[in-house]
């Protein structure tokens, strides 16, 4: 038996809040940074105020006018393409007392009214009148301060719209880098190369953010967390072909399949290499789905060898893309990690669809493609992520024990010839390693260090 | 492919194109006056299944819980109130009968974390109504819940409104489709892991 002393981290007088390099070291990670309000609200600030952060998917808002509403972060925003196509990032904040302006979901409103003292604002942000404006000094519609705050740098990639508050962050594309290329693999196996977001799974966990971050890319936890799934979906034993995530169950170190870090907190799980690769190896290890064997039989009869490639587009693509902070694209899914408080977090996995570009499909293969393509994204929100978010709620649980501190992340540590520096920069490994934890939270730290140039922007 | 393989337990070839259209056909549009049954019999005929189905579901008793739908059947709970159309919109859950089987299944490997230990439940259902179909061998049944569930060291309530469709089979009404309308089936739900 050995005995630790316990030595609590010191808050340090005056800023910085904590000595970061003491919380985070190279293979473990002092539980603070999980259980902390003062940390999630430093977090608010440097991380989803100083990177690029995933705000919506340009097909939630297709026509002028559209909106949703979302968060940067705790900042409540209005996402909206104005009258000339332009996608904005308005703050949901009335620049008079700062009551929210639209408490919808979604909807296609050219203005917003504040619902308490009914100050009307365009969806460029500028305000377009107040009630009785004699009772001011001067016109506050000439003002500039009296416009909505903007997110001062919105931007999309490839249908993906982010939004940083911090001048100095990189382009996007620049701050992306090599993440780019996974991402563009995903969205070019869809015809016309793109995805259509529809409705989601919507869940919640009593724990931080992190957690969902930190699993993003695990593969050491799959046979354990979801050993009810992948006993579930391999319950018929004359089935030729294990299903789903079968290939962790032996060995998973040994297969093709790899993690990579690609910097700036971005990672990706590559599964790929363990199929085959032929039309029809993505479909051929789906799980059961409704409808599966009616529209695979119907497709294969109808269309001979080319059903296999439809079939693919309903199949789970198996990549795990993990863009820092708050966005994975895994199967057919836009994940995306909104944090509420330090010990609460929404992980909303939205559903993706896809559309006949070219008229190559047909509409009765595109309904039959994309229903299976909802029924296939259902199962592992329904039979997979429920562990992992209980699991996560326990870890904030367990993480209650002050004197026991650290996290571990050292799978794969230290071992010489297990990870490898690729030209680029980006670091591979085993598919099981945790190296994409330590090198995000290395980014993490960076963030949490630095000051960022943070800005907000109102029109003139 | 040969006749077992059939077996609505085993594989899916009923969850076609015209399957949904049914369901969505089915599920829009009913609940009006002019169809509602007045019959107190008949209405406390379904009543008594539902109450039914809801101890079932408390107890986990699954298999006399499955035994109350069709072999092909749909459960369905919708990610958007009123339903939408389930073959280009996510749902909640959406399950044919294999993948209900798969679901009970899965909470009783002893692995479904989020079910260990399993959730206790208590189900109140209120407000059945009747109504009438097209068919004469369907009846459409409303009705209102609300699920005390305790998990975690805690109690939460779960509520919304459910539209069974019940059909004649063999000789009995089964359950061909329900469809559980959760107040908050547009936002974030901690846990949703038991079978509503």
């Amino acid at each position: 038996m050995t005995l630790e002393r316990s030595k609590a981290p010191a808050r340090l007088q005056n800023a910085p809040l904590y000595d970061w390099d003491e919380l985070v070291q190279e293979d473990r990670v002092h539980r603070l940074i999980y259980t902390d309000p003062a940390v999630f609200d430093a977090e608010m600030v440097n991380v989803f105020g100083g990177t690029w952060v995933y705000l919506a998917h340009e097909s939630q808002i297709p026509n002028p006018n559209d909106f949703i509403t979302g968060k940067l972060g705790l900042r409540p925003l209005i996402i909206t393409r104005d009258e000339n196509g332009q996608i904005r990032a308005l703050y949901n904040r009335c620049t008079h007392r700062g009551t929210t302006l639209c408490r919808w979901d979604k909807g296609n409103s050219r203005s917003f009214q504040c619902p308490y003292h009914g100050w009307n604002f365009l969806n460029t942000g500028k305000l377009r009148g107040v009630p009785w404006p004699d009772g001011y000094a001067s016109k506050l519609v000439q003002e500039d301060k009296f416009n909505l705050a903007q997110v001062p740098r919105v931007e999309s990639y490839r249908g993906f719209i982010f939004g940083t508050l911090n001048m100095e962050a990189p382009s996007l594309p620049d701050h992306l880098g090599p993440i780019k290329k996974p991402i563009d693999e995903w969205l070019d196996r869809n015809p016309g190369g793109k995805v259509i977001v529809c409705e989601a799974n919507r869940l919640k966990f009593k724990g931080n953010w992190k957690l969902a971050y930190d699993n993003s890319g695990d593969g050491y936890h799959v046979i354990f967390s979801h050993r009810s799934l992948i006993q579930t979906e391999n319950r018929f034993a004359d089935e030729a072909t294990k299903k789903g995530m079968s290939y962790y169950q032996n060995s998973p170190d040994t297969l093709p399949m790899y993690c990579q870090y690609m910097g700036n907190g971005h990672h990706f799980k590559d599964k790929r290499p363990n199929l085959e690769a032929r039309p029809g190896g993505l479909w051929a290890i789906e799980s059961l789905h409704p409808g599966m064997e009616h529209v695979q039989d119907k497709l294969r009869s109808r269309y001979g060898a080319r059903a296999e490639t439809m079939l693919d587009l309903a199949g789970s693509e198996p990549v795990n893309i993990n863009v820092f902070p708050n966005l994975s694209l895994l199967g057919n899914h836009i994940q995306v990690f909104q944090p509420v408080a330090f010990d609460e977090t929404d992980a909303i996995w939205y559903g993706t669809k896809i559309e006949d570009v070219d008229g190559t499909l047909g509409e009765e293969v595109l309904t039959d493609i994309n229903a299976l393509r909802m029924r296939t994204q259902e199962g592992f929100p329904n039979f997979g992520e429920v562990d992992d978010v209980t699991n996560f709620e326990q870890i904030q649980r367990g993480l209650a024990a002050a004197e026991d501190e650290w996290i571990y992340m050292n799978r794969g540590y230290a071992i010489p010839d297990r990870i490898h520096t690729l030209e680029d920069g980006t670091i591979k490994g085993p598919a099981t390693d945790e190296l994409f934890m330590r090198e995000y939270i290395r980014e993490w730290k960076r963030l949490m260090k630095a000051e960022p140039d943070i800005a907000i922007r109102r029109e003139v | 492919m040969n006749a077992p393989a059939r077996d609505p337990s085993r594989s899916s070839y009923y969850v076609t194109n015209d399957f949904y259209l049914e369901l969505i056909a089915d599920f829009a549009d009913w609940q009006v006056d002019e169809r509602s049954v007045e019959d107190c019999a008949e209405r406390d005929r379904f009543r008594r299944l539902i109450e039914q189905e809801a101890r079932l579901l408390d107890r986990l008793l699954y298999e006399e819980w499955l035994a109350l739908y069709t072999p092909e059947c749909a459960y369905w709970v919708p990610s958007t109130p009123e339903g939408g159309d389930p073959r280009t919109e996510i749902s909640v859950m959406f399950d044919d009968r294999r993948r209900l089987e798969d679901r009970i299944y899965r909470l009783r490997t002893g692995y479904a974390w989020s079910q260990a230990p399993s959730s206790r439940t208590s189900r109140i259902v209120s407000n059945v109504e009747v109504f009438k179909s097209a068919r004469d061998d369907q009846r459409m049944v409303r009705s209102n819940f609300a699920i005390s569930e305790f998990w975690d060291g805690e109690i939460r309530m779960l509520a919304g409104w459910t539209g069974h469709r019940f059909r004649q089979h063999g000789g009995a009404w089964k359950i061909s489709a329900k469809q559980v309308n959760l107040l908050n089936c547009d936002q974030c739900i901690r846990n949703p892991s038991i079978v509503l």
